[in-house]
């Protein structure tokens, strides 16, 4: 069993350095950590030395310490955001009583499962994405890549303290568990759907943290109300580098649609065929991509309704999203919430429990944070003169969770039957011949300043770093 | 940071829509609630912020950096900034003096200082990332001469007479770099070595606009290229391939390479009221730059050249740092080399010789940390970093490290660097 020097391998801010329990099962968890990143973690990049940000603590100057770093060497680290003692506990049924500093017994099963499926999603994404760095469009976005993956390792880090903390042997279990399931697994998958899905390509990449990653900015928003005042804690400082996530989507996909804007008028041309020659992703395809993870995406909501979203609110486990923002009495009792559903072949919305909503709720603060994005994505086809624009299609439109769940549905939010939904499936959704043609494009370019042809560079660097700088360094 | 500096003039911090993907860090992390947001944009209230700078580096866009120079009374309001699709342009001169606010005032509001400056004071060392560009002076040298700016303006612009245009770097190499000397005849242009000036190219952009003034740092002495008359000289590299490696003309550069004796340019400035050269006959000069950042280097090393020469300049030494990719890339390689040993020391690194390691400027002043010692307990010392932004934290970490090794406590060293308009950091 290695033993780890707690302050100067892993920054804390939780004392980790003098609680010898937690001390204990940290020490048992870590290696098999470090085993789990070295069998299905970022594949081919253990000498490398990335251009990484470390959080070393929480204040604004401490979170972002950037420096070349081998991934292995990465100081994953736990950090809450600093407390409030007087914390008031601000909606559902306890609104007002102080916040809880441990997990009260009545609780305790919901809150670790809560725990446990976001902790589940952390490990998920950096197996999702292992194969990527082999085929980065440059060493900016391979940096990229790296940056995301440690993240996402830090955010395991976050979950599973809060497993052995908290929750004793039963902790200790759910905190292995993280480390044996694996996404896709035919035996062992993850616990969400999204999270099994494969990401093959670079656009299926950056389309996943643009929209998955921005469901981990809404789930941890919501986290980051709760009345367990360490879950919020973390949380809210988790929020910090989901942004970056989110981040790399967002410019990804506009630097892509950049490039086949250029192509576009270079040639003169609307024709996918001409533009796929001429080796750049055609908005047809893009357009697929998109339908394709923000249905799947909205999915991890949850059920439109749900028993176990009103338990989790009412007991304050989790609120909405900017729940103090929120004008209303934060209970939800006697109010509702309009859902959909298909009624004789038409989608109508239909009056429900505010309670038992919740998970609508927040799928509709996502889907309008989305569009706002495809609109910016939008003014770069704009700006180059392209008439097209890219669309989010209808909130219903494949889904495979709660009452939509398999009804067929045109992008436009109109009921199809099976022939219809057959004949017109590979105009919607991304083709095996889209993925054989996007993967046709996917080769290595790493020399410093260089893009594969298909993405436009980046308006800056990394921390304002040139666009040329040696952000990846292959020893 | 809204600083309110004299005559009302303010620093506005704004958030760029373009680049804002609206994740709400920086929301999140402002200690006082100055940025707020609504479904289109995240916008900053020019009377809550105070300039902390928390917000920055939590930023992952890098779109909350921006600043710019408002009268107070004309501060971007939240409802104006919640409405943008992409920053407004800095405020000309003109349209700042329209408001009552004169040059100097919109000049002296300081940029802010950065979040890790304010931090180094209290955190625990290491647990700072380094910023190199908190210890970049925003003082002259006591001793620089008083420099003029702001004479010529993109509305105001004056022009002047090509009287030689050469290339200085080694014919049929990539990096092919030229001398431009230009004329002002009779036009008032006086400047600095260190300042710089804007040449703006004919035409138009794609949008039907004119071009913006390209700046370049000037090459020779204040009193000339050809020592009493009005002209001065420029290093301007030939942009072929943009920073990806595509093939690209680059605008300004071409058209400034491409000049034949006898063509007239149209000038703005000249800038800069910083980076100059200080003046007294005891002063140290160290000079590290990378291509043509060579420029004001060149433009002190002439200047110097030429008071030694009149025999009115003894004393301070000169010590250059100079930085390519290959000795064939480097401008004014041969000139250089026809320097006295006495007069001026120099250190060249090349970082691409075929079947040689790597060598920047940093590793050469590492090299040389005995007398960079030296140089910097001598409080007569300046130091001079101009060239490309990647070499700038390598640089000022060398000098960092030579301190500390030598047992000097680099915050105090670098703190009085700064304070005495001693270091000057001017990368790009």
């Amino acid at each position: 069993m290695s033993t780890v020097n707690y302050s100067e391998k892993i920054p804390n801010n939780v004392n980790l350095g003098e609680d010898r329990t937690l001390q204990r099962a940290l020490e048992g968890w870590q290696p098999n950590f470090i085993n789990w990143w070295d069998d299905v973690g970022p594949d081919g990049s253990t000498d490398h030395d990335v251009y990484l940000r470390t959080a070393v603590s929480v204040d604004p100057q401490g979170w972002a310490q950037f420096g070349h770093v081998k991934m292995r060497d990465y100081r994953w680290g736990i950090f809450l955001n600093p407390g409030d003692a007087n914390r008031e506990i601000h909606f559902g049924d306890h609104k007002g009583e102080k916040a809880w500093q441990d997990v009260p017994g009545e609780h305790r099963a919901n809150l670790k499962r809560i725990i446990v499926t976001q902790g589940d999603t952390e490990p998920a994404s950096v197996e999702q994405q292992r194969h990527l760095g082999l085929t980065a469009p440059s060493m900016y976005d391979l940096r990229n890549l790296y940056q995301i993956n440690v993240e996402e390792g830090r955010h395991l880090w976050a979950m599973v303290y809060l497993l052995h903390k908290h929750f004793g042997r039963d902790g200790r279990e759910e905190a292995e568990a993280l480390l044996q399931r694996t996404s896709g697994d035919v035996d062992n998958p993850r616990i969400l759907g999204a999270f099994n899905e494969k990401t093959p390509d670079w656009l299926a990449f950056f389309m996943f943290t643009y929209f998955t990653d921005r469901d981990g900015k809404f789930q941890l928003s919501a986290l980051a109300e709760s009345a367990f005042d360490p879950l919020a804690r973390t949380t809210k400082f988790m929020l910090t580098e989901e942004a970056h996530h989110m981040f790399v989507g967002e410019s990804g996909v506009s630097r892509v649609l950049s490039r086949t804007a250029a192509v576009m008028n270079e040639l003169k041309t609307e024709d996918a065929g001409l533009i796929r020659a001429a080796g750049a992703i055609d908005l047809g395809t893009i357009q697929r991509y998109l339908n394709f993870h923000y249905s799947v995406t909205i999915d991890l909501f949850g059920a439109d309704q749900s028993s176990n979203a009103a338990i989790f609110y009412s007991s304050g486990l989790k609120g909405r999203y900017e729940e103090g923002k929120r004008g209303d009495d934060h209970i939800l009792k006697g109010q509702t919430y309009k859902i959909l559903e298909v009624q004789n072949g038409q989608l109508q919305e239909k009056d429900v429990p505010m309670l038992n909503a919740l998970n609508e709720v927040l799928r509709d603060d996502f889907i309008k944070d989305s569009v706002a994005g495809v609109g910016r994505w939008n003014k770069v086809l704009e700006k180059a003169g392209i008439p097209t624009r890219l669309v989010v299609p209808h909130k219903a439109f494949n889904r495979q969770i709660g009452a939509l769940a398999g009804i067929k549905m045109s992008p436009l939010g109109v009921v199809v039957n099976e022939v219809e939904w057959a004949a017109k499936k590979n105009e919607w959704l991304p083709t095996p011949g889209d993925f054989a043609f996007v993967a046709s494009l996917m080769g290595r370019v790493v020399d410093p300043g260089k893009f594969a042809g298909w993405i436009a560079p980046p308006v800056m660097g990394v921390n304002r770093q040139p666009v040329d700088f040696e952000y990846v360094r292959f020893n | 940071m809204n600083m309110v500096v004299e005559a009302g003039v303010i620093k506005q911090h704004l958030i760029d829509p373009e680049i804002c993907i609206r994740c709400n860090t920086c929301e999140a992390t402002c200690p006082i609630g100055a940025i707020t947001h609504d479904d289109n944009n995240y916008v900053v209230r020019a009377d809550v912020c105070n300039g902390c700078m928390a917000c920055i580096s939590p930023c992952p866009t890098g779109s909350i950096d921006n600043w710019r120079t408002v009268p107070m009374a004309r501060a971007y309001s939240i409802e104006e900034q919640l409405t943008w699709e992409e920053l407004p342009a800095e405020l000309t001169t003109e349209q700042l003096a329209g408001e009552g606010v004169s040059p100097s005032a919109a000049e002296a509001v300081e940029a802010p200082a950065t979040a890790a400056t304010q931090s180094a004071a209290t955190a625990e060392p290491g647990t700072v990332p380094f910023n190199s560009s908190a210890f970049g002076a925003t003082m002259p040298p006591w001793s620089a001469a008083h420099a003029y700016t702001n004479l010529f303006s993109p509305k105001k612009a004056t022009s002047a007479t090509v009287v030689g245009n050469f290339n200085c770097t080694e014919a049929g190499f990539d990096s092919q770099t030229h001398h431009v000397v230009l004329d002002f005849g009779t036009m008032p242009f006086p400047v600095l070595e260190g300042q710089s000036i804007g040449i703006v190219p004919p035409g138009t952009d794609a949008m039907g606009r004119a071009h913006q003034p390209r700046q370049y740092s000037v090459a020779s002495a204040r009193n000339g290229e050809r020592p009493g008359y009005n002209n001065l000289s420029l290093t301007v590299k030939r942009v072929t391939e943009d920073h990806v490696g595509n093939a690209v003309q680059g605008i300004a550069s071409n058209y400034v390479c491409d000049l034949k004796v006898g063509d007239k340019v149209t000038v703005v400035g000249p800038f800069g009221s910083t980076f100059l050269m200080p003046n007294h006959p005891r002063s140290h000069i160290v000079m590290i730059c990378t291509g043509t950042g060579s420029a004001p280097m060149r433009a002190m090393t002439e200047w110097r050249r030429r008071l030694r020469k009149s025999g009115k300049f003894e004393g301070g030494k000169l010590l250059l740092f100079f930085g390519a990719r290959t000795q064939q890339e480097l401008p004014y390689f041969g000139p250089l080399q026809s320097l006295p040993k006495d007069f001026i020391d120099i250190n060249f690194a090349f970082s691409r010789t075929p079947n040689q390691p790597k060598r920047y400027v940093q590793d050469l002043m590492r090299e040389r940390a005995a007398d960079l010692v030296a140089l910097l307990k001598d409080e007569q010392s300046h130091f001079f970093v101009c060239g490309l932004k990647s070499m700038e934290e390598g640089v000022v970490l060398a000098l960092r490290d030579v301190a500390q090794e030598a047992g000097l406590d680099w915050e105090t060293v670098g703190a009085g660097l700064k304070r005495e308009g001693r270091l000057h950091l001017e990368t790009y």
